[in-house]
Formats: C-alpha cells, structure tokens, sequence
C-alpha cells in the first residue's frame, strides 16, 4: 500500500475486450465517452485505485490528452489516485445519515480500526472515507463498502461487520436489519396485498 | 440585426452578437474577467451580469445572444449588488500581495475592484493556499491569485492548439495546472497577457520592473517575417519586455514566444565598439580608425571586386543605404538571399504572401509546401488553425510531417509527389481546383534546393491551373523567414547588371576575385566560403558574421532604431527606437553614410528623413506605411525537373534563429526544454 | 384523501415480485406498448401533456411540453432521450428502488418517451455508486433486447430504438442536466451555459430531452389508463401520484407512492409510524431534498406535499425527499451539514458558487458553536443572496436556500448561541 507510483499499466486480455466493448457502445466519433467507463474498469483491474500509469493508457487508448483524462479522474469522487485499503469503507455523512447516527458508525470506525477520513490502516485492509449522500436515505444510517451497501446500522452493527470482514468474512450486503429493501419497518401500509404474499 | 435596448438606448447589433457586446455597442461598460473576444465563450467569471427586462433573474451578457426586442439594464442597483458580491467573492480567496504581485498596476482584479468592488471585505475565515505550478521556462505562476477564469485553457486548447493546460479537482479545490509538463507551444506567453490576475506570469521579467517605470514604445518585430506589431517596455537603456500590440491584419492580439522573450539577447554578445583584425586579432579601434582602415582597403579595390550580402535583421533603410554605397564603389555584386533561396525578385507577386495573413480566413483549400508555418512563422500558424478550426479548410502538406497543431494530409515527402499535384495527377489538385479560395504556401526551404528555381514555376502553374489567381485574390503565398528579405527585395538588393549572386559571390571570393564582402548582419551563411575575401561585418551580435570578420562596425538592433520593416505579405510597417544602441554602436545607415564620406563618395543624404524620401522616391510603395500594395502577376520561376528529394523547412532550431535569439540566455533554455515538443513530426494525417 | 393499491404504479416498490421481466410482465409493464406506440407520437405527447405530468426530478416542468420542444423533423441530427438516474439530492432514494426492483418500468418509458420525441436511443446515466443497480439495470436492459422489447422493432413497432446504460462516478453536479450531458461525453461534470437549452443542442450537440427516472417510469401506466386517470388524482396543477422517500426522525422511514397534496403530517403518521417521539416532538422537516428551505413544526402541520402549497410556504416539492428533524436535533448542525456538502460537491466553475459555499460553509460552522457575531447572521444571509441567482446552474440556489430557510424560521436559535458562546467565553 505504501507505493502510490506505478511504472506501467496494461489491460487484462479480458479487460481488453471490455474496453472495446464499451467503447463500442457510443456513436462514432464520440468514443470520449467511454473515458469514465474504462477509469472505473482500470481501477477495478488496479486493486481499486487509479496510477498515473493507468490514466496515461486510458488517454492513449482513446486518443485524449492526458491532462483531459486526469481532470475527469480528479474531478469525480469514486477515482482513487492513491491506493486504497481492501475495504474501502465510505461512511455517508450527509444530513439523513447523519440524524440517523452517522456519528456513532464515525466512532466506532474510529475506535476499532483507528482511522478517520482519508486514512488506512497500516495493514492495508481499511480505508475510511467520509462521502456525501449515497442516496440509501430511508435506510440510514449507512456505508458502502467497496461496491456494496450496508444499510439500516447502527454502532453495534457496524462493529460486528469491521469484525467479520477483519476476519476474512464478507457478510452479506443491504439491510441489516431484515428490510428487502426501503419499505416500512413493521406493517405495511400500502401495496398490501402483496405485502402478504 | 436584431434591435435592443441598452440603459434606454436603442441599438442594432449583428446577428450573433452577445447581449455583451450589445452593450459595449450602446457606451455602456460591462466588467469581465473570463470573457475574451477570441476564445470561446465560458461564461464562469459572472462580473458581466446584468439585467434583463422579464428575465427572473440577472443573466450574463456574455453568454447571452443578443435577441431583438430585449430590454438591458446595467446600471441598476441589482446589477451593481451582483457585481459587487462576484468581486467579493473573487477577493476573499485572493491573497492581497499587490504590492510585490508583477501584474500590480495592469491587473484587471485590481482595477475592477477600484471600479465596481464592495468598499472592505466581510471575509473572516482563512484564505486559500493554492501550490505554484512548473509551467515551463517561460510562465511563472502564482497560483493563489487564479480567479480560474480558464483563459489559459482555452487559449492552449483552441488558438495554440495544445491540450496541456487543465483544471483539475472541484469546487475550491479547483486548479489550473500543466501536471508538471511545460507548456509545449510557440505561442505560450500570449496567457500571461491574457490572465487576467497575477497567476501566470512572465518568468524571466519577474520582480524586473513596475509598469509605471516603464516607457513603452510601439514597434515592429524582426525575429521573423511577419512582422508582428509589438510594444517595447524600457527602463532606461534597457528593454524590459516586449508585448504584443493589436493588429488584426497582422497578428490580432498575439506574439510568438521568440518575439516576446528573445530580448535578454539584446544585452548580451553585443558588439558596442568597432574592431579591426590585426595580427589576426579583432582588436577595439576608434570609428574614425576603423571607418579609415576599411575605406583605405576599399579605395585599392575595383567595383567588381565588392559584393554585399544582407542578413535577416536589417531594415530596409539600412540596406538601402548600403546598397547605395556599393553601387556607389561600381559594384553590382549584391544579394540578399543569405540561404541562397531560388526567389525571383523579377516579379513582386513572386515573392509576396500575395493572399495576406487576415486573407487565409477566407481560404477554403490549402496546399503547404516544404514549409513548417509552425516554427517558421507562429502567428501565421495560428490563423491558419483558427481557420481550419471553423470547419471548412482542407489542408494537404507536401513535405516532412510535423505537428502544425491542426489536421491535414500528408501527401508525400518528395518533389515526386509535388509534381504530381502540379500536373494534376495528384488528387489534391483536384481539391485546390475545386475550391472556392484555394490558397499555396512554398517555404523558402522549397526553393533553396539546387531546384529551386523549378519548384517556384511549377507552384506559379500550379496556381494558374487550380485557379488561385483572379480579380480579388492571389492565392500563391511565399512565406519568408527574414524580417529583413521582402524590403530587401523591394529595394533591389539583389544583383544588378552583370552583378554576382550570393553562389557567385562566394564562388569569387574562395576564387579571389571578390576582395571585400559586406555582411550586413548576414551570420548563416557558410564564413568558410568566403576565402581571403576582407570582410566588413555590420551588426549587433557578435555572432558567426562577426567572428569571421576583417572589420566589425557596431549597428543597432531592431529595438534601437526607427526603421522601415516590410513583412512576408509586403505590408510596409515602421518600428521606431526604444532604447539607444549599446556603447559606440550606431544605426547601420548611418554607418554606411559614414563610411561613404571617409571614402569620399558621401551618400546623397544627411538624414533619415532624406535617406527616406529618396526610398520612397525610388520604391513609391515603402512609404504607404501600414499597408499591403497588391503585387501584379506575372512570370517568375525558371521550369525544370524537380528532384524527389525530401522537401523541408529549413529552420532547424526556431529558439535559435538569428544572432539575437542565439546570445538569449531565454532562448537557450526553450531550445533546450521545448523545441522537441514543438518540432516533433507527429503527423496528424487527414 | 386515501391512494388506493390500484392506483399505485410502482407495484413492486418493495420487492414483492421479481424485478426481471417475467415479473414485470405479470405486472403489465410492456403490454400494449405496439398498440400504444401505433397511435402515434403526437397522440403519446399530448396524451402526457393532458395527463398534467410534471417533472419528478426536482423542478417540476410539465413533462409533455418539454417533450414538445423537441424536433419532429431531423436536420440530419439524430435526437436523444437522457434519462436522469443520477439520484444524488440528500434524502432522495426513490429512483434506486424502481431501478433495482422495477427497472423495465423505466425501460417501457424509455421507448414510449424516445419514440415519441423521436430519438433514436435512451441513455440513461445512473450515478456511479449504485453499482449493484447498475448490474439489475443492465440485466433488465439485456433482457428486453432479448425479448425484442427494444433494438431493432421494438415490441414489434418498427421503430428502432437503443437503449445504454451509462455509470457517474462520484459528483452531485451531474444531477443537473448539462452537467450530466458534459460528463456522458467523457468530460467534467461542468454545467453547460443556457441557451442553448438542450432540447437543440444537448448531448453530442444533437437535440435531447433529459428527464427524471420517475417521470419516464409513469409514462406507461399514463398511457395505458388515460391521462384522466392520473389527472383525476390530486390537486389541479399538481396531479399524480408521487414516490415520497422519508428519512431522519421517523419511526418507520420508507419510500411510499402516495398521492400528490397529501397532507405532510399524514404522510408522516400514516406511512411512517410518525414522528419519533410525536407529533409535538417535531422541530422542522426538509420536505423536498436537501436544496429546499426547511419548515418549522407550527408550517408542518397542515402543510399539503405538493408544487404549490411547498411554494407557498417559501419551501418547495424538490425531489419529494422529506428529511424529518425532532426536537433532538441540533438544527443548525444538520443545515451546517447541508452547507457542508455542497461546498464539496459545487463543481468550481463558477465564482459564486466555488468562492461562496465555502464561505457559508465556514461562517456554519462558526454557527454550530456561536462562534461569531450576531451581525454576521445577516451577513450570512446576504452571501447567500450574493449566490442565488448569480450562478451557472441551481447548485447556487440550492446551496444559498437551507441557509435561508434556517436564518428565516430559527434566528433565534443562531442569535442564542452567539449569546451563549460569548458569556462562555467571557
């Protein structure tokens, strides 16, 4: 994790064929597009973050100047310029999260793992990153980690998960408190008939 | 023409005009930061918001096209309020370090917050630190002071045509930075007089001077044949920096960077007192003891055994004057083509950028020939991508590939290919046939191959054939290198009756036939070739002419002179003295004049204003000052084979050039940071 | 007023039944979408303008209309749907959840809405970190292709249309529709200048409507029931149903799709097992996302959840999104909060903005303690003035009116903290 320099970046074969195929996917001409797309494809191949090697392939393979590919990679949150842990835990801070005890979720973050935003873990297994909305509001507070949404937390939550994912386990995403997804806790009150089903 | 009213005046703009530029039409002032006239509109600064009648709210006028039957206030105390709040904003993050800020005194921030800004600031928190950023050798930067109006940018992006300058992260957060790279382009010092702060600075006049320390000349540039129009800021003696003036024929707003920065070569390998080789040693003499010595070594020599060669810097006052001396001698021996260019100085067409450079915007087809525009003449280069980037210009290149910062096809490297496009074999004849304006640019590095001669007849058919020459435009175009070669031309410093040129010049002197050779200013040609010849250099640089020489009589440089300067398109110009020359040097013309009395044949003027009713007299033209008088068309070239050679521009290090830009310290260090950015043959084929 | 189940069009908003398209088909989505592309595409537009649809994204424009600026005759320039998946608005979650268990609602009104501004293909650009809505997305995107629902002759219609899905990564800013069109070129979520609006030069410089998840998804149902159908619900001008997502202090946060006007306080205590601790127990609520002025308990209280009532009482509808605050909550902290992110998401463009959420942000912070003077209250108030309006794009708005709305309903409560901080202090 100490290493943010690296000296060259390739595509997987596999990935290879991805990034055609999304480039693919816009108009002729308009292959720009895809800038984003293969950024978020070359950090997921780069143990999710972005080198400046992987930038500069990306600017070559769509014909951009670099300057055009880093702005785009500076300007969006989700592009990691420096390494990040194998968790990234990106804990909403934003107002619906934050009534909700996002401040306990800060704490015990703080407490068991010893980071705050911006900072890992010396073993390399934490990043914490405080984000803005993550648009999971009627189940706040929450965190995703990496690609994933735990939802529905609360400290003690959050601790047993710091726990098992310390221990190797990935425990399963969503809602930790049994909801499917955003509807009320306890009796329905619409969509009833379904709601029995 | 849609019709609006400004402030209860009622005005008529062109279609597409902004509600902006409305306004200036109407007398009403609109402050702005990010607006500029030449570079896309961005709209991010807000100083110019003003109000429109059924508009909810204020709408900035630069942005906005002007439509008929809108109704503008600028002068309304919503308007005042909004302009107030944007310059509060912009100096609350803004250090206020005027006092040791370069831009202190010319800063558009200072002025607009005397003019239109809140009386104190309401902003108690902590400023903004922002890292400075490399930008190469030339821009220096402060990047706390970046109101991130994006001129840079979009200047690099859309008139330089190089993608280097970015802004990177968000929010606050946001900064215009290079990522370390200096900033590849020939024309980047145009962003210092385009930011409108103190950001991005000149680097090598840093903490030099303060503008109102400055007397500030108008002036005619000589480091290439364009003739930008310039203004020269001195202190004392010494110029201080050099700016570009507007000129919309010539180069609008902008300079190339030799232009700008070459001017700390003006102080140095200066030749301030006259030498005389003796013992095989340049030794300093008096003016009285050099002008006697190469009098005395004159007198002992016939007419024919004189010559004279002109370099690139000299004007044409100069030149006439020393053409005059010589003929004066008996010699016909005169030649101003020092690279020994094939130009025909029969007829004038010949040899102009006959289109004129404003002209290139109405060329529909372009057709470059062993030229690289780029580094031969910037601010041509950049009207041609300023046209190319409107859409309809097709552009082919028959030559070695480089990046000229726009598209094009590639025909080929060689006269073969050329040949083809003369004879129309070639389907780029077809295009320039076909087009509206077709448009040829030859380089001089076309014509000083053995066949030379053979490449300019074939471009003059090429011309006729594609229809290039009619009632309203000529669009054969020679581009030249020199400052000095068209008043050259003009004047006739070419050989007359019986006369060497400058292969029969070297030819007589390696021979012994030509005893003494005048090199006025002349340092590219080949000093080897000159034999046992008595060489009396003429200059301000004590560069290859002058090492070379028997005798050195000290001239002015461009900036120490009130001189007459015809560009590539013919546009006579004149360049008036900022600072004196340095020591005992003097003007050139009046060191032939000089030179003519010691040898008892006084040039028929005392004056620079007679020296000049004789030029005109003789070339009527030289004195419609600022204009270009249409050449006529006729023959020029001599037809022949072209060889299948490699047709190439013939500047081989644009920073290095001349005598000036080689004793730049500035120079050295662009040459040896950027040329292989500028001058890399990325050929960005069709 | 009481919305019946089988007024509700997002029957699957709680993942009863599978969001993949045998389950959507047993709810009806894709039937009769032929028959109903055959009536034309000016049936469809006007159908969506007597509907009296507005836009579900925020602004509230009437969705027929502005598909009505699109060209009906191509220059040569083929047009484009865009639809906004961009949930970003703090307290906004309703677009994920018809994304993840609905998503071939959007993909019918992708086609119907496409077909009837005549745009050759949809993309829809969801930001970036639903990534596993992204992956349901996609699949449902597969599988209509594969049923022929979409491609070449669509449901049969012989109308061509694509559909491609586009991922953000990580900027509130794209939410905005020039933004969005900026980023899905592969550039800098940046707003664009207005005019030119895009409905004549948006995405690729070609004409593009973008729109709301939400208001794409409701087309078919609209179509397919009647424009009365969903006119008849409602107030006039604010028709419809209407997700609304219910964050903070609720016992039971959820997304419900009610009907438009339904009063807050009932909204509340119906669908969310009301407000923790009581009704009386509540200081404010938020009820539009983030961006809207929130409203004190005394407003609250027979306040109508819709365009005009929220207008009314210098609020507004916004996204529907109802952040609820009880008398726990340390009010200006949580607008602080709100000052906090959009400093971190304005794009940096443009000096109001970049220069000014900073400054409230900062001057907030100083707020929370009472670190400061009472003068700078109105000082406040006029940076906030100094940003709306001046601005780009509505970041500027959005980030000046939390900070309105605070400095209006709870000066007070600023002015007591100043008091406190400085007897503390002294």
């Amino acid at each position: 994790m100490s290493a943010d320099k690296q000296e060259s970046f390739s595509f997987s074969p596999e990935n290879l064929e991805k990034a055609k195929a999304i480039i693919a996917k816009y108009p002729q001409g308009r292959q720009r597009s895809a800038v984003m797309p293969l950024l978020d494809l070359a950090q997921r191949q780069n143990g999710n973050w972005l080198s400046e090697a992987a930038m500069h392939y990306v600017a070559e393979m769509l014909d951009l100047p670099y300057i055009r590919v880093y702005e785009v990679a500076s300007f969006y949150t989700m592009y990691n310029l420096k390494p990040v842990g194998k968790y990234h835990l990106q804990l909403c801070r934003t107002t619906p999260c934050w009534l909700r005890g996002a401040g306990d979720l800060r704490q015990v973050i703080k407490d068991k793992l010893g980071i705050s935003h911006g900072e890992t873990t010396e073993d390399g297994l934490f990043t914490m990153t405080e984000v803005e909305c993550l648009g999971a509001c009627c189940n706040a507070p929450m965190v995703q980690i990496n690609d994933d949404y735990y939802e529905d937390l609360d400290a003690d939550i959050m601790a047993g998960l710091l726990d098992k994912l310390a221990s190797g386990e990935v425990p399963p995403a969503g809602s930790q408190k049994g909801r499917r997804g955003s509807e009320p806790f306890g009796e329905r009150t619409t969509l009833l008939e379904k709601g029995d089903s | 023409m849609p019709k609006l009213t400004v402030d209860g005046v009622e005005v008529e703009v062109e279609a597409g005009a902004t509600v902006l530029q409305a306004c200036e039409a109407a007398g009403a002032e609109i402050p702005r930061f990010c607006y500029h006239e030449r570079l896309a509109i961005a709209g991010n600064c807000r100083m110019c918001l003003v109000e429109m009648e059924k508009a909810p709210k204020p709408i900035a006028s630069c942005a906005m096209p002007a439509g008929d039957g809108m109704v503008i206030h600028t002068n309304t105390p919503t308007v005042k309020k909004a302009r107030e709040g944007v310059l509060e904003f912009l100096l609350i993050n803004h250090p206020l370090d005027c006092p040791i800020c370069d831009q202190g005194g010319e800063c558009d921030l200072q002025d607009q917050a005397m003019a239109f800004g809140p009386l104190h600031s309401r902003y108690h928190e902590p400023k903004r630190a922002v890292p400075d950023k490399y930008m190469g050798p030339l821009i220096g930067t402060v990047m706390t002071r970046c109101i991130h109006c994006t001129r840079c940018i979009r200047f690099s992006e859309e008139i330089a045509g190089v993608s280097v300058i970015g802004a990177i992260n968000r929010g606050e957060h946001m900064e215009i930075t290079t990522l370390g790279q200096a900033i590849t382009s020939e024309l980047s010092g145009n962003v210092i007089d385009l930011c409108p702060v103190g950001a991005l600075t000149s680097k090598p006049y840093q903490f030099t001077a303060r503008p109102w320390e400055l007397r500030k000349t108008e002036s005619i540039d000589a480091m290439d044949a364009v003739g930008s129009n310039i203004r020269i800021d001195a202190r004392g003696n010494e110029v201080m920096r050099i700016l570009p003036r507007l000129n919309e024929d010539v180069n609008e707003e902008w300079i190339s960077d030799k232009t700008r920065f070459v001017y700390d070569g003006l102080k140095r390998q200066r030749l301030d007192r006259p030498y005389l080789r003796k013992d095989g040693k340049l030794t300093a003499v008096s003016w009285d003891e050099a002008l006697e010595a190469v009098a005395a070594k004159l007198k002992a020599l016939k007419g024919e055994e004189i010559a004279a060669i002109a370099g690139d810097l000299s004007a044409v006052e100069d030149l006439v004057a020393l053409k005059d001396l010589v003929t004066e001698l008996g010699s016909a021996n005169l030649d101003c083509r020092q690279d020994g260019a094939a130009i025909d100085p029969s007829c004038r067409a010949g040899y102009l950028f006959n289109t004129t450079i404003a002209g290139i915007e109405d060329a529909d087809a372009l057709l470059i020939v062993g030229s690289n525009p780029r580094i031969e003449a910037p601010i041509i280069n950049a009207r041609i991508r300023k046209t190319w980037l409107r859409g309809d210009l097709k552009i082919g290149l028959v030559g070695a590939a480089a990046d000229l910062t726009y598209a094009y096809d590639h025909l080929g490297e060689g006269g073969d290919v050329l040949q083809a496009v003369i004879d129309g074999s070639h389907e780029f004849a077809t295009v320039l046939k076909n087009a509206e304006n077709p448009m040829i640019i030859v380089g001089t590095g076309a014509l000083t191959r053995p066949d030379g001669a053979a490449v300019l007849a074939g471009l003059r058919k090429l011309a006729g054939d594609c229809g290039a020459v009619r009632d309203g435009w000529n669009g054969f175009n020679l581009l030249h290198l020199a400052a000095s070669r068209v008043g050259a031309l003009d004047i006739g410093f070419v050989p007359g009756e019986g006369g060497r040129d400058l292969a029969g010049i070297m030819a007589g002197a390696a021979a012994g036939e030509i005893k003494a050779v005048f090199l006025a200013g002349a340092d590219e040609i080949d000093m080897q070739g000159l034999g046992d010849a008595f060489v009396i250099y003429t200059g301000s640089h004590g560069d290859a002419g002058a090492h070379r020489a028997d005798a050195i009589l000290p001239g002015a440089a461009y900036t120490e002179k009130d001189a007459t300067w015809v560009n590539t398109e013919g546009r006579v110009q004149q360049g008036f003295r900022a600072v004196f020359p340095p020591g005992d040097a003097r003007e050139d013309w009046a060191i032939y004049r000089a030179l003519s009395g010691h040898l008892g044949k006084p040039l028929p003027y005392n004056s620079l204003e007679e020296l000049r009713a004789r030029m005109v007299e003789a070339v009527p033209h030289l004195g419609a000052t600022d204009t270009v008088t249409p050449a006529e068309w006729g023959d020029f070239g001599q037809a022949g084979a072209i060889d299948a050679a490699v047709l190439r521009t013939p500047v081989e290090d644009f920073y290095l050039s001349n005598a000036i830009a080689r004793a730049s310290a500035t120079m050295a260090r662009c040459s040896a940071e950027l040329l292989d950015a500028i001058t890399g043959a990325t050929g960005t084929d069709g | 007023m009481q919305l019946q189940d089988k007024d509700r069009i997002f029957t699957n908003l709680y993942r009863d039944g599978s969001p993949w398209i045998d389950g959507a088909r047993e709810r009806g989505i894709w039937s009769g979408v032929k028959e109903l592309m055959a009536k034309g595409q000016d049936w469809i537009i006007e159908e969506v303008k007597q509907s009296g649809l507005r836009g579900r994204g925020g602004a509230g424009f009437p969705t027929g209309l502005k598909w009505s600026f699109m060209p009906k005759e191509s220059d040569g320039r083929p047009s484009y749907l865009v639809v906004n998946a961009d949930e970003s608005e703090p307290g906004t979650c309703k677009d994920r959840e018809i994304i993840r268990f609905d998503p071939h609602r959007l993909l019918e009104g992708c086609l119907l809405a496409g077909y009837a501004m005549r745009a050759v293909a949809a993309y829809i650009y969801i930001r970036g970190e639903f990534y596993n809505e992204a992956m349901a997305l996609q699949r449902a995107i597969d599988e209509a292709y594969d049923a022929g629902m979409i491609g070449k002759n669509a449901c049969g219609s012989g109308y061509d249309f694509d559909i491609i899905l586009h991922r953000g990564a990580g900027a509130y800013i794209c939410g905005e529709e020039t933004a969005l069109l900026q980023s899905l070129e592969g550039k800098k979520g940046q707003p664009r200048l207005k005019p030119p609006f895009p409905a004549n030069v948006g995405l690729y410089g070609c004409p593009t409507t973008v729109n709301n998840v939400e208001s794409i998804s409701v087309t078919g149902e609209i179509l397919r029931r009647g424009a009365s159908w969903f006119s008849s619900l409602g107030r006039p001008n604010n028709v419809g149903t209407k997700l609304f997502c219910v964050s903070g202090h609720v016992n039971n946060p959820c997304n419900v799709e009610e009907e438009m006007g339904i009063p807050l306080k009932e909204l509340l205590e119906k669908h969310c097992g009301g407000v923790r601790g009581g009704w009386d127990n509540l200081l404010a609520v938020i009820p539009g996302g983030s961006s809207v002025p929130l409203l004190p308990k005394h407003i609250c209280d027979d306040v109508l959840m819709d365009f005009d009532s929220l207008r009314e009482v210098q609020s507004g509808l916004g996204t529907a999104a109802v952040i609820v605050m009880d008398k726990s909550t340390d009010i200006v902290e949580a607008i602080a909060n709100l000052s906090h992110f959009y400093m971190h998401e304005s794009c940096g463009q443009c000096t109001p903005c970049r220069e000014g959420t900073g400054w409230m942000y900062r001057v907030m912070k100083r707020m929370v303690q009472g670190r400061a003077d009472r003068e700078e209250i109105d000082q406040l108030l006029d940076v906030t003035k100094q940003i709306e309006g001046h601005t780009i794009c509505a970041l500027g708005d959005a980030a000046a009116w939390p900070i309105q709305g605070l400095i209006r309903h709870f000066r007070p409560e600023l002015e007591r903290r100043i008091e406190e901080y400085r007897r503390a202090a002294a």
